[in-house]
């Protein structure tokens, strides 16, 4: 018995066998309690308040709508930098969902058995994970140069931190029937991982890669704020010369390819699962 | 048996050819990709700068660590913290009614897909962009960065809404109703406790992201710990960069932590 249940008693209902069971005074309140706490101290620090938000709200659309008309004359100069932004996400997320492979057979605690090894793979991976990829990128900008380089290499570590959660995930809830079966007719652990384990998880993971691959067209257009190349890269030249005409072109560009991509992801991923 | 395991074999459909494009597609696509492996590096001074950023990383300035004025790290994680959270409050908020629009099964179709392009259309303006246009409203700091942290939380958001709402077990309501409940009982007793423990999780998830995406708000002076930490970095002052990274990383492992806990507890009900 917890100690809210021993502050809040709970009600007791006698069924109709004669059998007595508890009702637990429900966490509502409590829960309830703890969201508008911390909402209200958001609420100071944050210095929300919908006063500004009224009298100030309809500035909000004053960039939206110069980016209206978009400038279709622009159009040919967005080529370049988009599929920049594409290859870079392409090659990014390919790297990274082939090289989290090992890492996470290593972290996944039914195929490798040192506790230990586990939690250390374990620790990396989410650790990498919290690494923000803005940072990722600034790095690499600074040590390969200003350019697509960057992008990649940061996509790459993104899509490697995440394909590598979701790959243990996903190995840890294979059924290890077959596995056993393989090692107990003679087969080594590699050959029964291969046999076994391998088709059970790929097109789980090829789908968690292809979703990935959907996110990082979106997020490679951010890189390039920080000079990693592709669309962020004009966005933010044309930001700069308040060209919103301009953005809003590049903007249409982005929202078509990203519906392109993901419609063509989502349907492979259908057929795969 | 023998025979068997061979008429299977046999019998087993030929996708070699089909493997065998896919392999070429994939290989092609990657080759042609390839293009953007340029190192660009003009001064030729990459290893030492990364050497230095892994210096600066491992031996953090604990001067600013500890610091419990408005410029330390410490206010700086709750601010980013602050942020997330009211902004994924704000952006469930917004969510709500619009994943209710775009849900399939309880809209006609033409609404429900003018609903999921809006969706599309929000999630595909980057973070800084809301972020520039919400500073002409509130002025910069953390304000601009709470509206452009629930902007940008809408789109997966409310994907993740529709897909619970479109799950929704109807029979539940039908017995309801052959129970003779009025809708407010329907929705109390049938709709809410299906869709709480979804919403929970999805939102959980989303403050989870939200607290690793707030450095890019710093980019447009959005508040948060995303500015302090890009004017470090562009200005090689390494060890402040890894006492901010340090305190974001152990933030967002406690949280993360707490998260996985609750909504483990959430789905096993």
């Amino acid at each position: 018995m917890s100690f809210y249940d021993r502050i809040f008693k709970p009600r007791r209902h006698t069924l109709s066998n004669g059998k007595v069971v508890e009702e637990r005074f429900t966490r509502l309140p409590l829960i309830m309690l703890i969201i508008l706490v911390c909402t209200a101290i958001s609420v100071r620090i944050t210095g929300f308040s919908f006063s500004v938000l009224l009298s100030g709200g309809q500035r909000f659309f004053d960039i939206l709508f110069d980016m209206f008309p978009p400038n279709t004359s622009y159009l040919p100069k967005i080529w370049t930098p988009l599929l920049d932004t594409i290859k870079m996400s392409l090659l990014g997320s390919f790297i990274g969902a082939v090289l989290s492979i090992p890492f996470a057979i290593l972290a996944a605690s039914n195929i490798v058995t040192n506790r230990a090894l586990v939690f250390v793979v374990r620790l990396f991976l989410s650790l990498v994970r919290t690494l923000p990829t803005l940072v990722c990128a600034l790095i690499a900008t600074y040590i390969f140069g200003l350019g697509t380089m960057a992008g990649t290499c940061a996509i790459a570590v993104f899509t490697f931190a995440y394909v590598g959660k979701q790959l243990f995930e996903i190995i840890e809830t294979v059924d290890m029937g077959p596995f056993e079966a393989m090692e107990a007719l003679g087969a080594t652990r590699l050959q029964a991982f291969i046999a076994s384990v391998f088709p059970q998880v790929l097109p789980s993971y090829l789908s968690v890669s292809l979703f990935c691959l959907e996110g990082n067209v979106r997020y490679a257009s951010i890189l390039g704020y920080v000079g990693a190349g592709g669309l962020g890269l004009i966005m933010n030249e044309k930001i700069g010369w308040r060209e919103y005409s301009s953005v809003g072109m590049i903007l249409i560009v982005l929202f078509v390819t990203v519906i392109a991509i993901e419609g063509l992801s989502h349907a492979v991923r259908k057929r795969l699962t | 048996m023998e025979k068997t395991i061979a008429a299977a074999y046999e019998n087993a459909p030929k996708t070699w050819v089909y493997k065998l494009l896919l392999v070429f597609g994939v290989a092609a696509m990657l080759i042609w990709s390839s293009s953007t492996i340029v190192i660009n590096d003009t001064t030729g001074s990459g290893l030492s700068v990364a050497k230095n950023i892994l210096s600066g990383i491992f031996h953090p300035d604990t001067k600013l660590l500890f610091n419990f004025t408005n410029s330390g790290v410490l206010y700086l994680l709750l601010e980013t913290l602050c942020i997330a959270f009211l902004g994924t409050i704000v952006g469930a908020v917004i969510s709500v009614p619009l994943s209710f629009i775009s849900a399939s099964n309880l809209m006609p179709r033409p609404i429900a897909l003018v609903g999921r392009l809006a969706i599309a259309a929000i999630r595909t303006v980057p973070a800084f962009i809301y972020g520039l246009m919400f500073i002409r409203v509130t002025g910069p700091g953390p304000f601009a960065g709470l509206l452009t942290m629930s902007l940008c939380s809408i789109g997966m958001v409310s994907k993740m809404f529709i897909e619970s709402i479109e799950d929704l077990d109807k029979r539940i309501l039908e017995s309801l109703d052959a129970a003779g409940c009025t809708t407010f009982q329907k929705i109390r007793y049938g709709i809410l406790p299906q869709l709480f423990p979804d919403f929970m999780s999805t939102l959980i998830y989303r403050f989870d992201m939200n607290l690793r995406d707030a450095t890019v708000l710093g980019l447009v002076g959005a508040g948060g710990i995303g500015a302090p930490l890009i004017f470090a970095m562009s200005s090689y002052r390494w060890n402040e960069v890894g006492s901010i990274l340090l305190g974001l990383i152990v933030l967002v492992m406690i949280i993360e932590w707490i998260s996985a806990k609750i909504r483990t507890k959430l789905t096993r009900g």
